[in-house]
């Protein structure tokens, strides 16, 4: 089976009368050689692993950003949305505290799933397992999200990149948000269709976001990109649910994506020369956690 | 200089690219980064497969971004970690300088130029308790995904998806006909394919990425052949459980 974009997967999802996630999981068996049952109880061990680093992220107690840069700010986030009313909102105030706690816990060498890297291991969970909160929804759901997730970062990886070092923030956290935005559109009875859409919106969104780890770390401004990118999932999903279509289809954006990595300079590429890496503060929180040198 | 022979073009025509579903969404793994984290991990574990000895020591010497940033991103526990087969996933990677010292392995850390190499790239000399060495170049090229590049003085290409079969040979015509006529009579199903030599006539080296575990007696086959000096089985990570 030739996938190489979202026309092929939507062509068949409308023969079929199927949604990607069935197209995923296909696609998986053919590609892998694993059973439907193998490949649909290791997603689900990815969905149990991630809801668990929310949890663990959201009580961190023994263990510290190992740069101290920041800390318990997930806590904090989920202490103000309980007190407060939050102006983003319940559910994209809780996806966001979401996204920061499973970034904390990474950022402290806990246990994450990489979806797709671990910089932006925080989109993913966050939205997912928030949109199933407010949408009442069950574990078997979440897992068909993931595979929905999963088979828009294929494509995007096929025809792009997935990491900041080859094409900047867009490529990483761009993609999850893209990823996390089909998944709930799907998960919330959207059509496939739709569900790109939602991909093609949030991913222009941070059209030409760069990549610019202060000290190199995937930290800062990494957390709160995720809390960012899950946002911007959950906005693009329900601008498409109440009918608003992507004007450039997903895969012209995907391919603009791209083009737009090719001409990026490598100083906005992961390599922290540049953007907020470089700035006064960026360089001497650098230089206190890794000396002059 | 390297000449490529896709046996198989079907693999998309290109090994570094993603092809399963669980490439993007996954692996499990310690942070904070595939990449400096995950990767260095199993890099570390595939030289151990390499180099399948007791270990008694070994040096790390960090290349570029490995080198700029390998405190920050624990890069040293993972090597640490990978090289006592701790897996990438595994929460003892945290607490690899611990265990490293119980075993008593030395070890040290050094920074290096590795030259024309990719940006996460290290060098690694194991010690075995035999009083044996090797050195093994590898490289983390994203996502988690790995590269040995060097093994001893041999270039090579090694990413652990695949269990590979390394010769070092005499670049004669025929040799490489003649290995995987050997493969073929055992039903192997040759899944890559690639020549590395120095010059023409000189020494070389083939690279064999295989579906299966090939048995002792394949190995001693190829082995036998007058032009064939060295082979080496390397399972995959797969294969190990790393991934
Ligand atoms: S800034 Fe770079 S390292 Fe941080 S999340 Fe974005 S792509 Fe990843």
């Amino acid at each position: 089976m030739m996938i190489k974009n979202s026309l092929d997967i939507i062509e068949i999802c409308t023969k079929e009368n199927v949604p990607i996630w069935e197209v995923a999981i296909s696609y998986e068996e053919a590609q892998s050689g694993f059973s439907r049952e193998e490949i649909v109880e290791k997603m689900g061990r990815h969905f149990s692993q991630m809801q668990k680093s929310i949890d663990t992220g959201l009580d961190l107690d023994d263990r510290k950003i190992r740069s101290k840069m920041f800390r318990d700010d997930a806590k904090k986030l989920m202490v103000y949305r309980k007190k407060n009313k939050p102006l983003s909102g319940t559910t994209i105030s809780k996806a966001v505290a979401y996204a920061l706690s499973v970034m904390e816990l990474n950022c402290s060498m806990g246990r994450i799933v990489a979806s797709p890297t671990a910089g932006s291991c925080g989109v993913l969970p966050a939205v997912i397992i928030s949109a199933m909160e407010t949408l009442k929804m069950k574990k078997k759901h979440g897992v068909n999200a993931l595979f929905t997730a999963g088979m828009v970062g294929t494509i995007i990886a096929k025809n792009a990149s997935l990491s900041g070092a080859i094409g900047g923030c867009q490529a990483e956290i761009g993609s999850a948000s893209a990823m996390a935005a089909a998944a709930v559109v799907e998960m919330a009875g959207g059509s496939p269709q739709m569900a790109f859409d939602a991909a093609a919106i949030a991913l222009k969104s941070v059209m030409g976001l760069i990549c610019d780890p202060v000290a190199g770390l995937v930290e800062v401004p990494c957390a709160k990109r995720n809390g960012m990118g899950a946002s911007n999932a959950l906005i693009a999903a329900d601008m498409v649910l109440a009918g608003i279509p992507s004007v450039i289809p997903f895969d012209e954006v995907v391919w603009a994506m791209n083009k737009v990595s090719q001409i990026m300079p490598s100083a906005h590429k992961e390599t922290s020369e540049g953007g907020i890496a470089i700035t006064p503060t960026g360089q001497r929180l650098r230089d206190e956690i890794f000396g002059e040198d | 200089m390297s000449i490529g022979i896709d046996v198989n073009a079907f693999r998309n025509g290109n090994s570094m690219n993603f092809n399963s579903i669980f490439d993007v969404i996954g692996p499990v793994m310690i942070g904070p980064s595939s990449s400096h984290t995950a990767g260095a991990a199993k890099i570390g574990y595939l030289s151990t497969q390499i180099f399948d000895k007791q270990i008694t020591a070994v040096e790390f010497y960090l290349h570029g971004s490995f080198a700029k940033t390998y405190k920050g991103h624990g890069t040293d526990r993972a090597l640490l970690a990978g090289i006592m087969r701790i897996k990438p996933d595994d929460s003892k990677l945290r607490k690899a300088f611990e265990i490293v010292q119980e075993r008593g392995i030395e070890y040290n850390f050094y920074k290096e130029d590795l030259g024309d190499v990719h940006p996460n790239s290290v060098r690694i000399v194991l010690f075995g308790i035999d009083d044996t060495s090797e050195q093994i170049i590898g490289s983390s090229v994203g996502g988690g995904r790995i590269l040995i590049s060097r093994i001893g003085q041999t270039d090579v290409e090694v990413d652990g998806d695949y269990a590979t079969l390394i010769t070092k040979h005499f670049d004669k015509p025929g040799v490489i006909a003649k290995v995987s006529t050997i493969l073929s009579a055992y039903g192997i199903n040759i899944a890559f394919m690639k020549v590395f030599r120095q010059l023409r006539g000189a020494q070389a080296s083939l690279i064999v990425q295989v579906d299966e575990i090939l048995k002792e007696e394949i190995l001693n086959k190829i082995q036998e052949l007058d032009e064939i000096q060295e082979v080496k089985f390397i399972n995959s990570l797969r294969q190990a459980g790393v991934i």
